[in-house]
């Protein structure tokens, strides 16, 4: 069994539908990430690059699929929002748990202070003991260079400190795979560098990481795998060098003249 | 001097009678605050239901508060309850006696739905202010649907209710005033017998006037500073 | 249930009209009061800060009943001194008393409304205004009042509507508008449907009000969702300048 767990992916996404309405977003999308693999999701706007991280974590619930987050299986057959048991309530929740999310638009809770923000997921989510929790939220808040602030509010903090934190918050329930919706999207351009740095740093230690991203420079840096959508299906994926140096499809390149 | 003696305590002056219907009317609006305060969050989640029935009722119930006298609701309840539970009594127990609802209970469940429907309003506001984005966070870091309403939103959905809360709870104040009509004992009718046997109308009602004055007044700091701690964290323009 | 209506309908129609004019007149006279104050408020000078501050706190903060029994009853302690004004005849009157207070008492609340729009106005605009130099009386008449009364508009209807439910407590001083009626008639028929058609009475009138206060709304806000809303071609607008003239 554990040696089994060892070779199993840490996300195993497999033929996601989702539409809102009568408009397909996804049309049958599979992804599979291993354990510290980078994997950067790019592609135009409206493609469903967003809407495909959010279905992993089910924010949005898809319409078919499968999801197996390192083994463990959820069954999306039944269309979720029906399927309101406690049981499969408390699935969703577990593997939400495990899965880091970081979104666009950093939604910090903006009642808490820096520290609460990172420690609530872990004390109530995972029960863990606050006073081991304090410990490693403090450490996490100074590997993203946001200790001294940790007893301010998240709105008097910049753009860039505030998506910091979020990694922080994220990185605090030691998640099996990060996810990052545009992290720096909502970011003026002089504070972009900070949390690329960060989100650098988290890939070259080995985290496994999915990231829709608009930075093709730094999407190509730091990925082990592209994946171009288009239209609500993937059109071309594969090492970075691959796509960015030789796209094979027409829209991949069109996209591709556009971006620099 | 001769006005200091009418408000005195003890056997000449009238000071303790004011005082124990200032007692009355205070208890009153801390009785009711809690009972209103629950009514509302009720209908403040059956106006964001999903389904119509419950946003429905929750209409219909604000509308009729919001477009009703206080003393009229109140009337209604004090006859109309009234009425209603001597016929039940009757029906179970045809030998029962009359049995007449108290104002202090009448005024109880009249201010209770006023206040119920005004913070409803207030409170669903304060609902659509949230912002989403707060409640996807907490999603996606595994919380449970409980665990987000008492963690994230209801402590932010009270910081944004607190200042129309605040001016509910003084309008509360205030309508307890009413009660004395259907004769309960309150300041405002202790003052009404005082006059009665003193022919002073000007001092007492003054009285009363600057008592009311004065909670407010205090209700009013009391407010504003705890609206600058809710709002600690919170930039404002 | 509808004996009630059948036998009392004349009397509930004369509250109507009582309940009517004494809302209507007393929050036109707040109307007329509040603007010039609101404004004095605002001025630097402390003699004319401090007392409307005085008297907007005194009838926020203290019951419309008690203000009410305050003017009526407490007037009669200076019976003499008012008739040697000749002025008991007014005081003496429950009628004007209630009118009294209710037209001081919405000042105090549309006041703080005007205060609030007022504060409200872009400070931008009303230097564009200064800037083609405009004189003072004129950017008053054309860039604050009516961009002060839009923003307060739906405040000052929710005011109204408040003042239209005050109005039931001038029963208490035997005056008969629908809900002295109501009670009188309770009194003596112990039916309680009265209270009923009282309630509906109520409610078509606000109803009815918060309805036509929409409108009004409507109309004098149509800047604000002009290409939305307007099923009017673009150039039609500024053929009628004088209604759009004073927005821009």
């Amino acid at each position: 069994m554990s040696t089994n767990l060892q070779s199993e992916p840490a996300l195993h996404v497999e033929e996601l539908h989702k539409s809102f309405g009568d408009i397909k977003v996804l049309k049958g999308v599979s992804l599979t990430a291993k354990k510290h693999d980078v994997i950067s999701i790019i592609g135009s706007s409206g493609s469903g690059k967003s809407t495909f991280l959010r279905c992993m974590n089910l924010l949005e619930f898809p319409n078919a699929g499968r999801i197996r987050v390192h083994g463990e299986q959820l069954d999306l057959s039944q269309g979720v929002e029906q399927g309101n048991s406690k049981n499969r309530q408390n699935q969703i929740e577990r593997i939400r748990s495990r899965l880091g999310m970081v979104f666009q638009s950093f939604n910090l809770w903006s009642h808490m202070s820096v520290l609460e923000n990172v420690m609530l997921g872990p004390c109530t989510v995972l029960k863990r003991n606050r006073d081991s929790v304090e410990v490693q939220a403090k450490a996490l808040l100074s590997r993203v260079g946001m200790l001294e602030k940790c007893h301010m509010y998240p709105d008097h903090l910049s753009g860039g400190q505030k998506q910091r934190v979020a990694i922080a918050r994220a990185l605090a329930m030691e998640p099996d795979v990060m996810l990052f919706d545009e992290p720096t999207s909502a970011l003026d351009p002089e504070l972009v560098n900070e949390v690329l740095l960060v989100i650098r740093e988290l890939a070259e230690e080995g985290r496994t990481m999915i990231m829709v991203t608009h930075e093709m420079r730094f999407a190509r840096d730091v990925s082990s795998h592209v994946v171009y959508l288009h239209q609500g299906k993937i059109e071309e994926q594969g090492p970075p060098e691959q796509l960015f140096n030789a796209p094979q499809s027409e829209h991949l390149q069109r996209f591709l003249s556009t971006q620099y | 001097m001769e006005w200091f003696e009418y408000l005195s305590f003890g056997n000449n002056g009238w000071g303790d009678e004011l005082a124990s219907g200032l007692g009355i009317t205070l208890s009153l609006a801390l009785i009711t605050l809690p009972i209103g305060l629950f009514l509302g969050f009720s209908v403040a989640a059956a106006s964001v239901a999903k389904k119509t029935y419950p946003r429905l009722i929750a209409f219909t119930f604000t509308t009729m508060i919001r477009g009703l006298p206080e003393l009229l609701t109140l009337f209604i309840i004090y006859h109309g309850v009234g009425l209603l539970l001597n016929k039940i009594i009757k029906w179970l127990n045809p030998d029962a006696g009359f049995f007449e609802l108290s104002p202090f209970v009448a005024g109880i469940i009249a201010l209770g739905l006023v206040f119920g429907g005004y913070s409803g309003e207030v409170l669903r506001g304060a609902w659509q202010a949230l912002d989403k984005g707060q409640r996807e966070a907490a999603l996606a870091t595994g919380m449970n649907q409980l665990q987000i309403f008492r963690l994230i939103e209801l402590p932010q959905m009270l910081r944004l209710a607190l200042p129309g809360l605040g001016n509910l709870w003084i309008n509360l104040l205030k309508d307890t005033a009413l009660v004395s009509v259907i004769a309960l004992n309150d300041l405002m009718r202790m003052a009404n017998i005082a006059v009665g046997s003193t022919k002073k109308p000007f001092l007492f009602f003054l009285t009363v006037c600057l008592t009311y004055w004065a909670i407010c007044i205090f209700f009013e700091w009391c407010i504003a500073r705890l609206e600058k701690r809710a709002n600690r964290g919170i930039r404002t323009s | 249930m509808i004996e009630v209506l059948i036998d009392y309908w004349p009397k509930l129609l004369d509250g109507m009209s009582m309940t009517l004019k004494l809302t209507f007149i007393s929050v036109v006279i707040a109307g007329l009061l509040s603007l010039p104050l609101a404004i004095l408020r605002r001025s630097k000078n402390k003699a004319f800060q401090w007392p409307i501050r005085l008297f907007v706190s005194f009838f926020r903060g203290t019951p419309l009943l008690a203000q009410l029994f305050l003017i009526y009853y407490g007037s009669g302690q200076f019976r003499e001194e008012l008739t040697d004004l000749g002025v008991w005849w007014f005081f003496r009157d429950p009628f004007y008393c209630a009118l009294f207070t209710f037209a001081l008492n919405s000042t105090a609340y549309q006041l703080e409304i005007l205060r609030g729009g007022l504060q409200a106005v872009p400070y931008g605009e009303i230097e564009a205004g200064v800037a083609l130099g405009m004189p003072r009386t004129l950017l008053y008449r054309k860039i604050i009042l009516p961009h002060t009364y839009r923003i307060a508009l739906p405040a000052l209807g929710n005011e109204i509507i408040l003042m239209l439910k005050g109005s039931a407590i001038a029963s208490v001083i035997t005056l008969l508008d629908v809900m002295g009626h109501t009670r009188r008639v309770f009194s003596q028929t112990f039916d309680i449907s009265v209270y009923f058609w009282a309630a509906l009475i109520y409610l078509m009138i606000t109803t009815l009000f918060v309805f036509a206060w929409r409108l009004l709304e409507k109309r004098l806000t149509r800047h604000m969702c002009y290409p939305v809303n307007s099923k009017l071609p673009a150039p039609k607008a500024l053929n009628t300048p004088k209604e759009t003239c004073h927005v821009n």
